[in-house]
């Protein structure tokens, strides 16, 4: 492990049930790295993301985040991690439709046992960052799918986590929307150190990033799968 | 051809000497390819010998690029013509990086052109990077973001078709086998 290294992956094997998603995957992300996940659909991007954000757990191999193992980790550990330390962000938001903006935002904070005051401050100051700061007293329902997803971009940085893990976070905008999602993320993910962990199949999203690792059929295109059962079975749906 | 037509076009926006219109070509197009000073004035000839242009001042100093032109009616005439023009799609392809695919599987194998389409993604997404941060520079005029979001287009229209191709190099190896 090298000083600024945040984030390790090493032999990473999942299946579900008998047909493998990941064959045998490593990665390392340094401290405030923007790293993009591309390959074609089914080849085990999210798969990959949902393991190294302790949400699934691999069948082998390591994830390990500041040192420490995770994919090891009790389930109320993982859960800690990631309230405190992780983002997470998928293709539509998942803001809730009954909060407004601001409680939206609010909530990791709240969850995490910050006072309601407080948390509503640093919501707000998130949905100004992201230049969504008039939305805060509007529930999702009249709110664009593009504010929508910069709320869900505000709550996803509102802990200042060390890492955060985006799922196509554009996919259901168009380029123009899309395009200042990830410029705004991007540029607040660069200003605070935070490593962020982008999927995409996208190129032009990919772009924003600082490197690329491509999944093929299960592994980091180029490498060989982990000896094993599972090794050379991945079915992606192409 | 549409060297003419910029140039026509700049001066349309206002009368100025070679020198000057050369600089603005580059500031108005900043994505497109520089022009030579001569191809300037070789156009300017044409553009003047059709009577699209004509000088406006006469300047004491000496050579070409002291001759401050204008257009013309009938240049403006054309220009106005060209504005309006639908440009005919490109009907032939050539494609030199589909052409090195079909080149290396008929005689270099199967793995080089996959390695080749590999390197060839890395290179585009690289160049692809560098628009997307004159893009996202908060300093960017919308002038070159507008000819970023060419470029980065016509890489992504690049990059889906590797990515597709990869997907299809084995197949495609096995049908020139044939
Ligand atoms: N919950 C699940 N149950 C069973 N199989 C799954 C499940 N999730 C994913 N898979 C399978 O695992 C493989 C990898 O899926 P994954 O969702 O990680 O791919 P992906 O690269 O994210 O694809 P996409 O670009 O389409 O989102 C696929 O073959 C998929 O069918
Ligand atoms: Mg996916």
């Amino acid at each position: 492990m090298t000083a600024s290294e945040v984030l390790a992956a090493r032999q990473i094997v999942k299946s579900y049930g008998n047909s493998p998603a990941l064959s045998g995957v490593s990665l390392s992300a340094a401290r405030g790295d923007v790293l993009a996940i591309t390959g074609p659909s089914g080849s085990g991007k999210s798969t990959l993301l949902l393991c190294l954000a302790g949400i699934l757990r691999p069948d082998a191999g390591e994830v390990c985040f500041a040192g420490q193992r995770i994919d090891t980790a009790s389930e109320s550990a993982r859960s800690a991690l990631r309230r405190r330390e992780f983002g997470v962000l998928f293709q539509f938001g998942q803001v809730v439709p009954e909060l407004t903006a601001q409680e939206n935002v609010a909530l990791p904070l709240l969850l995490s046992g910050v006072r309601r005051r407080e948390a509503m401050t640093a919501a707000r100051s998130w949905l100004d960052r992201f230049g969504v700061a008039d939305l805060g007293d509007q529930r999702p329902p009249q709110m664009s799918g593009g504010q929508a997803q910069r709320v869900a971009v505000a709550r996803a940085m509102v802990t200042e986590p060390e890492v955060l893990f985006a799922d196509e976070p554009t996919g259901a905008l168009d380029t123009l929307a899309g395009e200042q999602v990830l410029g705004q993320l991007t540029r607040v993910a660069r200003e605070a150190g935070t490593t962020v962990l982008l999927v995409t199949h996208d190129a032009q999203v990919a772009a924003y990033a600082d490197r690329e690792i491509v999944i093929r059929d299960g592994l980091v295109d180029g490498t060989a799968a982990v000896p094993g059962p599972s090794a050379g079975q991945h079915r992606a749906y192409t | 051809m549409s060297v003419g037509f910029a140039l026509l076009g700049l001066l349309a926006e206002g009368q100025r000497h070679g020198y000057d219109l050369k600089q603005q070509y580059q500031r108005r197009f900043p994505a497109a390819k520089p022009v030579a000073a001569a191809q300037i004035y070789a156009t300017l000839d044409r553009l003047f010998r059709d009577g699209l242009v004509a000088p406006a001042v006469t300047e004491r100093v000496a050579g070409p690029d002291r001759i401050v032109f204008a257009v013309t009616d009938p240049g403006r005439t054309e220009l106005d013509r060209w504005l309006s023009e639908v440009e005919t799609p490109a009907e032939y392809v050539a494609n030199v990086l589909a052409m090195k695919v079909t080149l290396a599987l008929l005689v270099a194998g199967e793995s080089v052109a996959a390695d080749f389409l590999r390197r060839q993604r890395k290179a585009h997404l690289e160049r692809m990077r560098e628009y997307t941060r004159v893009k996202t520079d908060p300093h960017a005029d919308v002038l070159r973001v507008v000819a970023a979001d060419y470029a980065i287009n016509h890489l992504d229209a690049d990059l889906r078709w590797i990515d597709t191709t990869l997907q299809r190099v084995a197949h495609l190896a096995k049908e020139l086998r044939q």
